[in-house]
Formats: C-alpha cells, sequence, structure tokens
C-alpha cells in the first residue's frame, strides 16, 4: 500500500489514513475518487449507567447494512475505553448514545477526551437532545446529533459528514 | 350438546354466586344515556372463573376501578417526601417510588459515573438517612409503598424495614411492592450487577423473608414493560416475562418454599402499546397461560395462587419528539386497551417523554386520561366487554399459541427446567438477539414507509413546533454529595465494617438468608455502594457480552 500520485489534499496532524481509497496511505481527506471508497470505521458506545441501548443497537445494525465498519462497544464504557477502541480501531467517529439527559455532562467530556489523546476522530451524539442543547453541544465540538426519528438514510449522512466524506 | 348446556349454566350459577358475594361500587352501572347494562356479556368460563381469561374477579371493575398509579420521583429524599405528604393529603393511600440511575445501579452519588445523574430521574438514596428523610412523618402502617428497584432491591427493602421499625412499626404490618425482577435486567433493562445465579438467589432470599416475615409485600413485579421497551413483539414480551415468572416459581420451589404460600403475592407488570386488539390479546392469554402452568406443571392448589394480576404502563417508547401532543391520543388508546385487558392497575405516560422528564402540566393531563376512560366512556361497566368477539378470542389464542413455542423452546434450553432455560437463554445471548432483532425489523418498517408514524415519517406539517420541558438543576448533585460526606462522617466506622464483614459471610453460605445482614448493615448507615461492592466481592459482576 503507497499514497496514490493523484491524492493530493493533505493533513499532516492528522494520524489517520486517507478514508477514500482502500489503496492509499496519504492522509485523511483525499477527495479524489469514491469508487473505491474505504467504509467508513465508527466505534458506537454508551456511556455511564444509562442501560438504554435499543436505538444505539439499530443504529449499529442500520449503519452495518449501510457499508459501514462498525465497532459495537456496548453498554457501560467510559471516555477512556472509547478512546482506547477508537485508537486502536483507527476509527473516523465515534458515536454515542444517550437517554439519560447526561448529554451536556458526556458529551463535552468525550469531546475534550478525544483532543487530549490527540485525535480527530469526530464525536457524534444520538438520543434524547432537547433544541436547547444542540447548540451548547455543537460550540463544545460535537460534530453531529441525532435525535428521535432520524431515518437511516439520515443517521448515515451524518456519520458521512462526520468522518468527512463527500 | 346437553352436557354442555349444564355446565355452562353451572358456569353461570357461579359466577353469579360470586358476583353477589362482591362489594360494588357506588355508581350507576348504564349507559350514559341511561340504558342499564348487565355486568357481563357471552359465554363461560366467566371472569373470575378458571383459566381466568376473562378476569381474575368476578365484578371486575364494577367493585373497585383499577388503581391509577401514578410512578415518580425527583430530587432530594425531602423533595419527594414533600411530594409523598402532599398525595396523602389529597386522600392517597399509596406511594410509588423512582430512584435515580446510580440508586438503581447500586452505586453512591459521590460514584465517578454518577455526576449528572443525582436525583435527576428519581430520588437519591445512598444511605439509611436518606431513607428517612424520604418517609419522614409518614405513618408506614397506613400506606402502601412501591419500591422500582432491582439489582439493589434488598438493601433498599432493608432500609425501608429499618426505617419503619425505628418509627415504631413492625415489618410484618408493612405494605407494597418492590419490583425485584432480575431475570428481566439481564434480558432488556440493563440495570444488573451481579451474575444472574446470586441474583435470584437474593431475589428467593427476599421471597422467603416476606413470605415468613412481611405476610403484606410483594416481593416481586415480574416485569414484560422493559423487554417491549426494547424492541420485543407483543408476544416475545408476554412469553419472556411468564418464562420469567415461572422461573422464580422454580427456584423458590428449589429454596423450599410453598408455592399456594408465595404464588398469590407475585404480581406482574406489562406494557400497553400501540395495536389496540394485539395488546388486548396479550392481556387475556397472559391470565390463561400463568393459571394453566401454575396448576398444572407447578401444583398450585389455591385459586389466587394462579392469578395473573397485573399493573400497565402505556409505551413510553411509543411516544414521538414530533408533534408531541398526538401522544396524549396514543396514551389514551394504549390506556383503553390496558382496561379492556383488565389491568389493575395503570401508569399514564406524559406526552412530553419522548423528548425530557414530565412536567407537571403533563403528568396531569396523563392522569385525567385514565379518569376520563374511567368515568366517561362506561367501559368499566362490563367485565370484559370484548369477550367471545371472534378476533379478540382469536388474538387470545394466537397470544398463547407464539408464547407456547417460546417457552417450549426455553424448556429444551434448560432441559426440562424453565430456570435454566431462561439462564441459558441469557448466557448465550437469545434474548438480547431476539429483542435488538424486533426492534430492527420494525425500524426497518418504519424507515422503509410500510409502518406509518404520524408527524414522524408521515402527516409532519407542524412537526417543528416546541412545547415547554422540564429542566432539573444542578444543586440536587451538590446537595446530596455534602449529605453523603456527613453521613459517613458522623457514623460509627467500627460498626460499619463489623455489618458489611457479616454481609460478605452471609453471602459465601447460600443456604443463610441475607436479609438480616443486610438490615444490620445499613442500620450502621452502611451506603448502598459500600454493601453491594461487598456483595460484588463473594458474588461477582456481570458484564453483557457486547453483541448486535
Amino acid at each position: 500500500m503507497s499514497r496514490r500520485p493523484d491524492c493530493e489534499e493533505q493533513r499532516p496532524q492528522s494520524k489517520r489514513r486517507c478514508r477514500v481509497h482502500i489503496d492509499c496511505t496519504s492522509p485523511v481527506g483525499c477527495p479524489v475518487s469514491v469508487e473505491t471508497q474505504v467504509p467508513v470505521r465508527v466505534v458506537l458506545a454508551k456511556l455511564g449507567f444509562d442501560g438504554h441501548d435499543r436505538g444505539l443497537k439499530i443504529v449499529a445494525r442500520m449503519l452495518r447494512d449501510a457499508g459501514f465498519e462498525v465497532i459495537y462497544l456496548g453498554l457501560r464504557q467510559t471516555t477512556d475505553s472509547v478512546i482506547a477502541a477508537a485508537e486502536q480501531e483507527d476509527a473516523d467517529v465515534i458515536g454515542i448514545s444517550m437517554l439519560n439527559g447526561g448529554h451536556l455532562t458526556l458529551g463535552p467530556k468525550m469531546v475534550q477526551a478525544v483532543r487530549d489523546a490527540d485525535l480527530d476522530t469526530a464525536v457524534v451524539i444520538g438520543g434524547i437532545v432537547p433544541d436547547d442543547d444542540v447548540a451548547i453541544l455543537t460550540e463544545a465540538g460535537v460534530a453531529e446529533i441525532l435525535t428521535p426519528g432520524a431515518s437511516s438514510d439520515d443517521v448515515a449522512a451524518a456519520i458521512r459528514r462526520a468522518a468527512g466524506q463527500p | 350438546m346437553k352436557y354442555s348446556r349444564e355446565v355452562t349454566d353451572d358456569q353461570r350459577d357461579q359466577w353469579q354466586a360470586a358476583y353477589d358475594a362482591s362489594t360494588l361500587r357506588d355508581a350507576d352501572f348504564e349507559t350514559m344515556s341511561g340504558v342499564p347494562v348487565e355486568p357481563v356479556y357471552g359465554e363461560g368460563p366467566f371472569p373470575g372463573q378458571f383459566p381466568y381469561t376473562r378476569g381474575p374477579y368476578a365484578s371486575m371493575y364494577r367493585s373497585r376501578l383499577w388503581t391509577m398509579r401514578m410512578f415518580a420521583g425527583f430530587g432530594t429524599a425531602e423533595d419527594t417526601n414533600a411530594r409523598f405528604k402532599e398525595l396523602l393529603r389529597h386522600g392517597g393511600t399509596g406511594l410509588s417510588t423512582a430512584f435515580d440511575m446510580p440508586t438503581l445501579m447500586g452505586r453512591d452519588s459521590d460514584h465517578e459515573w454518577a455526576l449528572g445523574e443525582v436525583g435527576k430521574a428519581g430520588v437519591a438514596v445512598d444511605t439509611l438517612a436518606d431513607m428517612e428523610d424520604l418517609f419522614a412523618d409518614i405513618d408506614l402502617a397506613g400506606v402502601s409503598t412501591s419500591m422500582t428497584i432491582n439489582g439493589p432491591a434488598p438493601i433498599l427493602m432493608a432500609m425501608y424495614v429499618a426505617v419503619a421499625e425505628k418509627t415504631g412499626v413492625e415489618r410484618g404490618r408493612l405494605a407494597g411492592t418492590i419490583q425485584n425482577d432480575i431475570l428481566k435486567e439481564y434480558q432488556a433493562q440493563k440495570e444488573y450487577i451481579f451474575p444472574p445465579r446470586p441474583s435470584v438467589r437474593l431475589v428467593t432470599d427476599m421471597m422467603r423473608f416476606t413470605a415468613e416475615e412481611m405476610p403484606r409485600w410483594h416481593p416481586v413485579s415480574i416485569s414484560g414493560y422493559h423487554i417491549r421497551e426494547a424492541g420485543s413483539t407483543a408476544a416475545e414480551e408476554l412469553a419472556f416475562t411468564l418464562a420469567n415468572g415461572f422461573a422464580y416459581v422454580e427456584a423458590a420451589v428449589a429454596a423450599g418454599l410453598d408455592v399456594d404460600d408465595f404464588g398469590p403475592r407475585l404480581s406482574f407488570f406489562f406494557n400497553s402499546h400501540l395495536d389496540f386488539f394485539e395488546e388486548i390479546g396479550k392481556f387475556r392469554a397472559a391470565r390463561r397461560i400463568w393459571a394453566r402452568w401454575m396448576k398444572e406443571r407447578y401444583g398450585a392448589t389455591d385459586e389466587k395462587a394462579m392469578l395473573c394480576r397485573f399493573h400497565t404502563q402505556t409505551a413510553g417508547v411509543s411516544l414521538t419528539a414530533q408533534q408531541p401532543e398526538n401522544n396524549i391520543a396514543r396514551v389514551a388508546l394504549q390506556a383503553l386497551a390496558g382496561v379492556l385487558g383488565g389491568t389493575q392497575s395503570l401508569h399514564t405516560d406524559s406526552f412530553d417523554e419522548a423528548l425530557a422528564l414530565p412536567t407537571e402540566d403533563a403528568a396531569r393531563i396523563a392522569l385525567r386520561t385514565q379518569q376520563i376512560v374511567a368515568h366517561e366512556t362506561g367501559v368499566a361497566n362490563v367485565a370484559d366487554p370484548l369477550g367471545g368477539a371472534p378476533y379478540v378470542e382469536w388474538m387470545t389464542d394466537e397470544m398463547e399459541r407464539r408464547a407456547e413455542a417460546i417457552f417450549a423452546h426455553l424448556d429444551e434450553l434448560g432441559g426440562g427446567s424453565m430456570l435454566e432455560g431462561v439462564y441459558a437463554g441469557i448466557d448465550n445471548g437469545y434474548f438480547v438477539g431476539a429483542i435488538a432483532d424486533s426492534a430492527y425489523e420494525f425500524e426497518r418498517r418504519v424507515n422503509s414507509g410500510r409502518r406509518i408514524v404520524v408527524g414522524v415519517n408521515d402527516f409532519t406539517e407542524g412537526s417543528d413546533d416546541k412545547v415547554p420541558i422540564l429542566q432539573i438543576g444542578p444543586e440536587v448533585e451538590e446537595y446530596q454529595l455534602k449529605r453523603l460526606e456527613r453521613v459517613k462522617g458522623d457514623r460509627n466506622q467500627r460498626a460499619v465494617d463489623a455489618a458489611l464483614d457479616a454481609v460478605v459471610s452471609d453471602a459465601q453460605a447460600p443456604d443463610v438468608n441475607l436479609m438480616p445482614a443486610l438490615i444490620d448493615a445499613v442500620r450502621a448507615y452502611a451506603t448502598e455502594g459500600e454493601i453491594v461492592a461487598a456483595l460484588e466481592g463473594v458474588f461477582g459482576t456481570h458484564v453483557e457480552a457486547a453483541g448486535l
């Protein structure tokens, strides 16, 4: 595997490889062709006590069926365990599901953990997030927020955007 | 022909005798136009007759309407205590307690994961001191208390007993219910702590303890609600719930308890979802299946041990964040299905619950919805008014048939034991897999537009409108953390250590009932988290394998 000569866009600070071409070692963001797309890699988890995993499991299956590579960590994860998985799996996106009202505490904490680990993985939050809180989370660096009623197309599009894919 | 007529006449006479012996409500049992109506129509077996398909009691809602039990809890123990007293002043006699997430998970308010969760979805209880505040100045001999907690249920039960006895009420006079249904936690709600087998030992310890010392207490409420919310079908909810019930019966019998002793104090908790007739069929089938299994498989002879009496809650998962006022209509239909299915008590969800915890206004509309069903629609005048309708009877049979197919699978998994079958289904991922499959299948139908969700994937004009939602501030958390620190500073640490040692040694002896050691530990003001940690040292901690 080598860097493709036609892959120009580079983000030298990025630790992740090009996710557009299967055989390309350029940093992320290579804009050239989508014919040989590498699947977006998503780590999905629930943080802390919240045990509502119906939504996250559905999202995991939706994404898997839509060609994403899903690393499903499941329940009772910590920001540390999510970061470890994201690093090890070279994930493009971390998806966190929250239905207990903990998003304002845990969302920014997850974003900070990504920064502290010097990763550029995008953080996406799904769950019950009141409208007023969406702006707060976006401000805190959460890439996308998915709320009840999102269709599988909405979910896939949000994850692709977060991963920087066209 | 003659024979069958005789049997029918006999059933009718027996039902009439039971009805005549019932005390009736002071109400006019006629339509709003003044047409008098009979207490029941159609064929036997009638309500109150085995297998109780048509209802557990001969007179049903003519004697007593279902209990409108609204589940609530928030903030500090003092906040909830004030709400309890308010309720009692207005003539209520039933208290229903919601605990916050750290309490439900057996952790103290200062646990690292508790940040942002303390006092949020219920009341925070760390030590006996919080329980003393929760029930301060309430005569526990005069109320019935429902506590919704599972993993750490014996610890909260121990606290309730300790509070009562401190105020001079002996445990034998306490009335109420504790959910204490751990099996469905591994299958659906996921608020487990210890692995399944030691957890079931805790359940049987409580069944024995209440059988011997607390005759007015219901030690387990076998719950399908959470199974359905997690995404199961109606038939799976029915089957998994009753299978869990059979598992508890087998565990209790193995622990030396008599099915006729504990059977009458088992109760159930079901979901009432959107498909009207499917739900009604499910409720009717639940009573029939439970009665048959208790009598035929488990040898119950006391009729009360065969009755499936249940609480119903409308389906939280069916509520939409879009056009939330539409949820009032959904809840009303679900409440009606619960009542036509013969529920003993009912909680109606508030229309704003897809957005946040309910506001007081939204909760009042939910209660009013039940009152409209009870007092305006006339459905409470006649027992099992849909009984005998071909579709309803077919649906009841079909729900039973589908549940029996699942029982057969579990029975085979367990080699002839439903308890072992349920353990095996937890261990091999059968329950979580089946529930996730059903949830995904439903979602695919919504996604493809084959299943219409009004306001979400069709009829969406107006979906961006806003409603006010409840906000809970951080003050509760600060208060609770200080309180926990103060209680820990004031207590006798040596007494705590000794009490925790006793919990450990009793936990290590499978034949010893843990309840007395737990009561001693909470009396010494050991925290919930400390007691759970002591038990985890013996029992271990359950971790779910992450699977889809």
